[in-house]
C-alpha cells in the first residue's frame, strides 16, 4: 500500500512537449510510472518521449482513448488553471499541478470548482508525490528514496529532498512522499495527507515538513492530537525569516504576527510531535519514536 | 507588492471609490504649490510602505500653503522605521463626523475573499482585533459568485451606516470589490472611510497589496512599484529572476528552493552565525544565474563568507560545481566559500570544488558550521 499514486496509476502529462514536461516525464517513465498519454493542444497525433507516449489535443481524448486516470500539469501559469479545469471536465479525479506562479484569485475559482467535482488536487507549486518503488508523479528525484514504512508530507521541494535523503542515508525508508505546494491556495492540506497516511496500513510513522505562513501546520497539529496515533517527527523552516516578507514561496509570509515558525513548532510540540532543529535530526527522532 | 497610498487611491478612484486624490509632492515647494491649487486646509502625508507613519510624525495638518511648505520640510527626509521619506501626498483636510474600517483580504484559511469591517475606523485593524474583537465583522464571500447585494446590506447594517448614506456605501463597497478583483489584490483596505461633517462618504486613506504572481498580467500595475523603497540589490535580483531578500547578517547564502533556503538560514543561526540574505536561485542553477547571484550577495559589504547549498537531485552535481567555479572567477571581491552540492556525481563535484580551493561540506549542518567559522576569519 501507499497513498495517492501506485502501479495502477495511468498518468496523463499536460504540457508533455514543453521543456519541463519532457524532462520530468522521462524521469517518471524511467522510475516506472505508467504514463499513458500526453496532452498538448495542436500536437495531437504526434508522440512524445521518443515515441513511447501518444500525444492528444484534448484531455477528453486522453481519458477516452488512453484510459488516463490521473494528471500531472506542467502547463505555464497563464494556462495552468484552464488545464486543471479541462482535466476535471474530462473525468480525471486526481490532479498534480507542478506549475509555479498561478495568481491566487485564479486558484480560488479552480479550488472550489474542482472540489465540487470531487477532484483531489495536489499543488499547485508542488513537487508531486512518489510512492517508493511503484510510481512517481512530478519532479521529486527518484534516486533519493528507499522503500520503507514512513510517510512524508511537505510544503516544500528541495527541502523535502533534503529530508528524504537524510532518512534514506540513515536507513529509514519511505512509503509515499508528498509535496503539497508552497502557494497560499493549494488543493490538498497537511490534514488531508495526514489523514491518508493515518489510514494507510503500510505507513507506520509520519514526517511533516512545514514552513512559515498561514495556519495549516497549526491545524495539522490539532488533527494529529485528535486522530493520529502513529509516531511522528516534524521540521518547520523559517525561524530566521523576517516578518512581512514573502520567502520565495508565495505562501511563506508572516503577516500580522501570525504564521511564525515558533507558533507552528509550539503547536506541534503541544500535540506530542517531536520537532527537529535541523533536517538531519529527523531520522534519529523517528528511531527514538520507535521506527525500525 | 505593496502600493503607496497615492497609488492605491488611484486604483480605487478608477473603480469608483469616493475619494479626493490630492497631489503628489517631492519638495516643500511642490507641497506649497499643491496646497495653493487645492485651497483651504490640507493634510501633508508621508508616502512610505511601513505602518505607524502618523505616530512617527509623518502626517501633519496645514492651514495654508505656507504651512504646507513648512510641514513638508519637516516630513521630507524623516526616517520612519528605517525608510527615508521622499514623497508626500497633499490632500484636502476633511472634517470628520464618523470613521469606519473597510477592507477585503484574500483569506487563505477560508479559501475565499473576506470582507473585514469595523465601526472603529482610523486605528489599525490588528489593534481593534486585540482590544475589541466584537467590533469587527469578518464576512467570507462566496468564492465563485463573489460580492452579492445581501453581503453589502449585512456590512452596512453592522456598521450602522446612516440611511441616507446606504446607497453611497453600497457603491463604495462594490467599487472596492471591483478594484480588488480587477487588480488581483491580496489586500485592499480603506482606513478610515469617513462620513464628513457635510454628510459625504469619503475614503481618506487606502492601502493595497497586490499578488506578485498576478503582476505579469497587469503591466500598468507593475509600473506602480516603488523603487525608492526597495533595496537596490533586491531590484537587481528581481531583474535576474532570483528570489532575494536582504538581511543584516554576515553570511551570504545561495540555495536552490525556497524551503531549503529558509532552512539554510535557520541552520546558520543555529551554528551561531547570522544570515546576510535569503536567496533562492531556482531550478537548474545555471552558470549565468549563479554568477548574478554571487554578484548580488557580494554587493553587501557585511558579507564575510558565502554558503552555497544546492540540492541537485536529478541535476548533475559536477555541472553545478563547474558553474560555481566559473562564476567565481568573474568576481571582483572574494570571500571564503563553503559549497555543498547534493546530486548525481556529488563526488566528482566535490573534487572540482576542492581543486578550485573552495571549502566543501558533507552535510548541511557541517556546511553551516564551516560558513560561520569562515565568516569569523577562522580556518574551517
Amino acid at each position: 500500500m501507499s497513498i495517492l499514486v501506485n502501479a495502477d496509476t495511468r498518468l496523463v502529462v499536460q504540457g508533455i512537449t514543453g521543456r519541463e514536461g519532457d524532462f520530468h516525464s522521462r524521469a517518471m517513465l524511467e522510475y516506472g510510472t505508467p504514463i499513458v498519454a500526453g496532452v498538448t493542444p495542436g500536437k495531437g497525433g504526434q508522440s512524445a518521449l521518443d515515441g513511447r507516449v501518444p500525444v492528444f489535443d484534448t484531455m477528453d481524448e486522453a481519458v477516452r482513448q488512453a484510459g488516463a486516470n490521473a494528471s500531472c500539469v506542467f502547463v505555464p501559469a497563464a494556462g495552468a488553471p484552464d488545464a486543471m479545469l479541462e482535466a476535471a471536465e474530462a473525468g480525471i479525479r486526481l490532479i498534480f499541478c507542478i506549475t509555479e506562479g498561478i495568481p491566487a484569485l485564479d486558484m480560488l475559482r479552480v479550488y472550489w470548482v474542482l472540489r465540487q467535482q470531487g477532484v483531489r488536487l495536489i499543488g499547485p507549486n508542488c513537487p508531486g508525490a512518489t510512492s517508493v518503488g511503484q510510481a512517481k508523479v512530478g519532479i521529486i528525484p527518484g534516486n533519493i528514496h528507499r522503500p520503507g514504512r514512513v510517510g512524508l508530507v511537505s510544503r516544500s521541494g528541495t527541502l523535502t529532498y533534503e529530508v528524504v535523503q537524510a532518512m534514506t542515508d540513515a536507513g529509514v525508508g519511505q512509503t509515499t512522499c508528498v509535496g503539497i505546494g508552497g502557494d497560499p491556495i493549494v488543493g490538498t492540506s497537511f490534514v488531508d495527507v495526514l489523514d491518508m497516511f493515518n489510514q494507510d496500513p503500510e505507513t507506520e510513522a509520519i514526517v511533516m515538513i512545514g514552513e512559515i505562513g498561514g495556519d495549516e501546520e497549526e491545524r495539522a497539529a490539532a488533527f494529529c492530537a485528535r486522530e493520529v496515533r502513529k509516531p511522528m517527527a516534524a521540521f518547520i523552516a523559517g525561524r530566521t525569516a523576517p516578518a512581512g516578507r514573502r520567502m520565495g514561496h508565495a505562501g511563506a509570509i508572516i503577516s500580522g504576527g501570525a504564521g511564525t515558525a515558533e507558533s507552528k513548532r509550539l503547536a506541534l510540540q503541544a500535540a506530542g510531535i517531536a520537532v527537529a532543529d535541523s533536517p538531519s535530526q529527523i531520522p534519529a527522532l523517528l528511531r527514538a519514536a520507535g521506527v525500525r | 507588492m505593496k502600493l503607496q497610498e497615492f497609488r492605491s487611491k488611484e486604483i480605487l478612484a478608477r473603480h469608483g471609490v469616493p475619494l479626493i486624490l490630492g497631489e503628489v509632492a517631492r519638495t516643500p515647494e511642490e507641497a506649497r504649490a499643491a496646497a495653493e491649487r487645492i485651497g483651504g486646509p490640507v493634510v501633508v502625508k508621508a508616502q512610505v510602505l511601513v505602518g505607524g507613519r502618523g505616530k512617527a510624525g509623518g502626517v501633519k495638518l496645514a492651514g495654508n500653503p505656507a504651512e504646507a511648505e513648512a510641514r513638508a520640510r519637516e516630513i521630507i527626509g524623516l526616517v520612519i522605521k528605517g525608510v527615508t521619506v521622499r514623497t508626500l501626498l497633499v490632500a484636502p483636510a476633511a472634517q470628520i463626523a464618523r470613521e469606519y474600517y473597510l477592507g477585503l483580504i484574500l483569506d487563505r484559511g477560508g479559501k475565499t475573499i473576506t470582507i473585514i469591517a469595523s465601526a472603529e475606523g482610523g486605528v489599525e485593524i490588528e489593534e481593534t482585533a486585540k482590544t475589541n474583537p466584537a467590533a469587527i465583522l469578518r464576512l467570507p464571500l462566496h468564492p465563485l459568485i463573489g460580492l452579492q447585494r445581501h453581503n453589502v446590506r449585512r456590512v452596512s447594517f453592522f456598521l450602522g451606516i446612516p440611511p441616507e448614506l446606504r446607497s453611497a456605501f453600497a457603491e463604495t463597497l462594490t467599487a472596492l470589490y471591483a478594484a480588488f478583483i480587477g487588480s488581483d489584490a491580496d489586500l485592499a483596505e480603506i482606513n478610515p472611510l469617513v462620513v464628513t461633517d457635510d454628510g459625504q462618504l469619503l475614503a481618506l486613506d487606502a492601502k493595497m497589496v497586490l499578488d506578485d504572481s498576478a503582476l505579469p498580467g497587469h503591466a500598468d500595475l507593475e509600473e506602480m512599484r516603488d523603487l525608492d523603497e526597495e533595496e537596490p540589490s533586491e531590484a537587481a535580483a528581481r531583474e535576474a529572476g532570483i528570489n532575494f531578500i536582504k538581511l543584516d547578517g554576515t553570511i551570504g547564502c545561495m540555495v536552490n528552493g525556497a524551503g531549503l533556503a529558509m532552512t539554510t538560514m535557520d541552520l546558520i543561526k543555529l551554528a551561531g552565525g547570522e544570515p546576510a540574505n535569503f536567496l533562492d536561485i531556482g531550478g537548474g542553477a545555471k552558470a549565468d544565474r549563479v554568477a548574478a547571484a554571487f554578484g548580488i550577495i557580494l554587493d553587501d559589504p557585511n558579507v564575510r563568507s558565502i554558503l552555497v547549498n544546492i540540492f541537485g537531485g536529478i541535476t548533475r552535481g559536477d555541472e553545478v560545481a563547474h558553474g560555481i567555479v566559473e562564476a567565481r572567477a568573474t568576481l571582483t571581491r572574494d570571500v571564503p566559500m563553503v559549497v555543498r552540492i547534493v546530486g548525481t556525481n556529488a563526488e566528482e563535484a566535490a573534487e572540482i570544488l576542492r581543486r578550485a580551493n573552495l571549502i566543501t561540506a558533507d552535510s548541511l549542518d557541517d556546511a553551516a558550521a564551516k560558513a560561520v567559522a569562515a565568516s569569523r576569519g577562522e580556518q574551517p
